[in-house]
């Protein structure tokens, strides 16, 4: 991962285009959350009734868990548990063969990327139809997602046009963002009409009432829940709340923070399939609950806060590293700094560790999480446990990144600066070798000039000056 | 942007010269952050803290090495103040680098010896957000749990950044003696974010009469120095460095003035070797010579 990580940064610093066409969006996605929250001590009730909520899903998630599945039974909604992304992807599959289906309306879901559901879909002969606008044109362009909710963030209007021209040469030329969306309608229209089989993510699910709760803005998701027979939803367990009194502040802190919006154009609440002698929705619902490391993570009582995670994005539109990388340097299907704690959980700090490291631990993030994780506390924690060799922490791949020499680098550190004798002896002799002191240091002065060590340090200055040692 | 009165250069005591402060150190929400909202660390208030006659002062290791002269100038005005500041001789690094690093174990070791070198009950003024929030948010945490964890609690209810103690506990009232002029504030993100103490710079700057302040475009985003992470991740860390730079440069101000001494490294750093640019000041150094009669 490192090497590939850092190319990727120095290809995605020199793309000035995408990194132009990521700058503005997210400017204005900030301004658009500032001008959702213009009462501050409103905002921060809600993010403490936010923090509260989905503190409670995590603590109590077995337990929540168990009256989901007993609820969506009640409802009508078969529940199936899935271990791995492998064996969600492989439940997807004998459930749409079970039906004889070949092709798959897909909403917008996170946790089907997660997966890597349409590649899998895709060898077991099964074409995955991406409904949403900016996963449809991503799916055009062969990419993967660069933001969580905003996929095809990186591209602009221009972009988007040429991509259109290029796959549906038979469509009316469109330049517009209003000719765009029209033509993207029309094509995809045609695409639900015959559809057997539809899938979904979810946003929340009530353990109560056996409710899946899910939000957008394009009616594809409405579309692909009520429109085939058969509904899939797949969802990471961390997605359940206990009641339904609990949704409505957690919505409001999710359009809010995530588009600025007061509530999204669509909020759909699905409790099951047709009932008799209704007209339409699916006849079979399936919801797949997805582990994939989340029950590791919860067994750590700081880290277990990533769960609380409701995928807003507030934290990577406000990132000062994600706005000039983009999503797809990072490689990982999470980005920014969620991902940038998610992943090396997910996949172990071996494999993931640097994304830790690529933080000013600046804190814009957890500045304005809607669930108040702290970010920066948490990529500290990480940090930690990348060197931690000691055998008893449940963070896979911890102390995976400890090399030896720069471990013994550190312990040589720590014993210079616990002896202030030994450390004032040091500075001393650094002052007085200032003359020899390297105009070259790597990797600083590639783009700054290095700073001057002081003729005396301060240390001394004090003393001269007559500022006393002690009381 | 300027003040309507000028004040006499003395402090007006605004509390009791107890001489110490209380040892509660309680954890507090921080009041003040509350007005900038979303403060990620809920510091502990320094509102209890009463008008002392004797202060510790914490100098840093960057200042230490590498910018002596803010550390003294910072010293000097709290002496002008009227306070007696005691420099511990024992005191090294706040542990930070180490920390941030994943070292916990080596930055224990290092925050044990500060605790050593700062036994009295007395305020601990620190001329850097970053290495203040480091003693007064991180230390009670990794220490928490071990023999010295009443300590470090205790400690860092004593901590106080230095341009929060210049307004908030000593009111410090100043005259410019300095010709008008044009200054951008970088508030740092720890000041901003850990400690919620930004504004105490601004309204330090807006006591001097001449002073035309200025923020760049963008004023909240980090520099990009974050400690290692501009050694880990050198090339974001430029690419942040070279915005912040240009927004800088854009206000046309003559000087750059922060709390912070590793922002100044970094953003000065950048600064030289592009070329031109604002003078680069801790805001210590730059109040120091626009208030003292020599100048
Ligand atoms: S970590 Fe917080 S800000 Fe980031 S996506 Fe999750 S809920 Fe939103």
């Amino acid at each position: 991962m490192t090497t590939e990580f850092r190319l990727a940064i120095g290809a995605a610093l020199g793309r000035e285009r995408v990194r132009a066409n990521i700058r503005k969006a997210m400017d204005g996605l900030v301004s658009k959350r500032a001008a959702a929250f213009p009462d501050a001590d409103e905002r921060e009730r809600l993010r403490d009734q936010g923090e509260a909520i989905r503190g409670e899903s995590v603590s109590r998630l077995p337990e929540l868990l168990e009256e989901l599945e007993r609820s969506c039974t009640r409802n009508g909604i078969q529940v199936h548990w899935a271990e791995t992304g492998e064996d969600a992807n492989r439940l997807v599959l004998d459930i749409l063969r079970h039906a004889g289906t070949t092709a798959l309306l897909k909403g917008k879901s996170m946790v089907s990327e997660e997966m890597g559901l349409n590649e899998y879909l895709q060898h077991a002969g099964i074409e995955a139809v991406e409904t949403d606008l900016g996963e449809l044109i991503i799916q055009l362009a062969g990419e993967a997602p660069s933001h969580i909710i905003a996929p095809a963030i990186h591209k602009d209007r221009a972009e988007i046009a040429a991509l259109f021209r290029e796959h549906y040469p038979d469509q009316p030329p469109a330049e517009r963002i209003e000719e765009l969306t029209a033509l993207a309608r029309r094509v995809m229209r045609k695409r639900f009409r015959g559809m057997t089989a539809g899938l979904s993510g979810v946003n929340f699910a009530v353990a109560e009432t056996g409710t899946l709760c899910l939000v957008e803005n394009e009616g594809n998701g409405r579309l692909c829940t009520t429109l085939p027979d058969l509904h899939i939803a797949v969802m990471g367990i961390e997605k359940v709340v206990a009641r339904l009194d609990q949704i409505p502040p957690l919505l409001t802190l999710l359009t809010r923070s995530a588009t600025g919006q007061p509530i999204t154009t669509y909020v759909n609440f699905i409790s099951g399939p047709r009932r008799p002698g209704e007209q339409d929705g699916p006849r079979a619902v399936h919801l797949i609950l997805l582990d994939n490391g989340r029950s590791r993570i919860r067994l750590d009582p700081e880290l277990s806060a990533t769960l609380r995670c409701i995928r807003c994005a507030a934290c990577m539109n406000h990132c000062p590293v994600y706005t000039r990388l983009g999503g797809h340097a990072y490689g990982t299907v999470y980005p920014g700094p969620i991902g940038s704690i998610l992943e090396p959980q997910l996949h172990g700090l071996a494999e993931r560790g640097e994304m830790a490291e690529a933080s000013s631990l600046c804190g814009a993030c957890a500045e304005v999480c809607p669930v108040r994780i702290p970010i920066p506390r948490l990529l500290n924690r990480l940090r930690f446990e990348a060197v931690n060799a000691q055998a008893d922490s449940p963070t896979l791949g911890h102390g995976s990144r400890r090399l030896a020499g720069q471990a013994g680098l550190w312990r040589l550190w720590a014993w210079t600066c616990a002896h202030p004798r030994i450390y004032r002896t040091l500075t001393r002799l650094m002052t007085a070798l200032r003359p020899l002191q390297p105009t070259r240091i790597k990797p600083w002065t590639d783009t700054r000039e290095a700073p001057r060590i002081a003729d005396q340090d301060l240390h001394r200055q004090a003393r001269a000056a007559g500022f006393t040692d002690r009381l | 942007m300027r003040p309507d009165v000028e004040s006499p250069p003395h402090f007006q005591p605004s509390g009791t010269l107890s001489g110490t402060i209380g040892e509660s150190g309680r954890r507090t929400r921080l009041v003040r952050g509350r007005a900038a909202g979303d403060t990620v660390d809920r510091a502990r208030t320094t509102e209890h803290l009463k008008m002392p006659n004797t202060v510790y002062f914490f100098g840093t290791c960057l200042i230490d090495l590498l910018f002596p002269r803010t550390g003294l100038a910072a010293m000097r005005l709290l002496e002008r103040a009227g306070l007696r500041v005691i420099f511990p001789q024992g005191q090294t690094c706040c542990g930070q680098p180490a920390y941030n690093t994943g070292y916990r174990d080596e930055a224990r070791r290092v925050a044990r010896a500060q605790l050593d070198a700062f036994p009295e009950s007395l305020p601990v003024v620190v001329p850097s957000a970053s290495c203040a929030g480091m003693l007064k948010v991180h230390y009670p945490l990794l220490l928490a749990g071990t023999a010295d964890a009443a300590r470090a609690d205790a400690f860092a209810g004593r901590v106080v950044e230095l341009t929060d103690f210049l307004t908030r506990v000593l009111d410090l009232r100043l005259t410019d003696r300095g010709p008008p002029i044009r200054v951008a504030v970088h508030n740092s993100c720890s000041s901003r974010r850990e400690l919620g103490v930004a504004d105490a710079t601004m309204e330090l700057l807006r006591r001097l009469a001449r002073v035309e302040l200025v923020e760049p475009e963008r004023a909240h985003e980090c520099c990009g120095f974050g400690g290692t992470f501009a050694i880990k991740q050198p090339e974001i860390s430029a690419a942040m460095a070279a915005d912040k730079t240009s927004a800088v440069a854009a206000t046309g101000a003559a000087v750059l003035v922060s709390q912070d001494c590793g922002c100044l490294m970094n953003l000065g750093g950048t600064f030289a070797r592009r070329g031109g640019g604002p003078v680069i000041k801790h805001v210590a150094e730059f109040i120091w010579e626009r208030t003292s009669h020599d100048d």
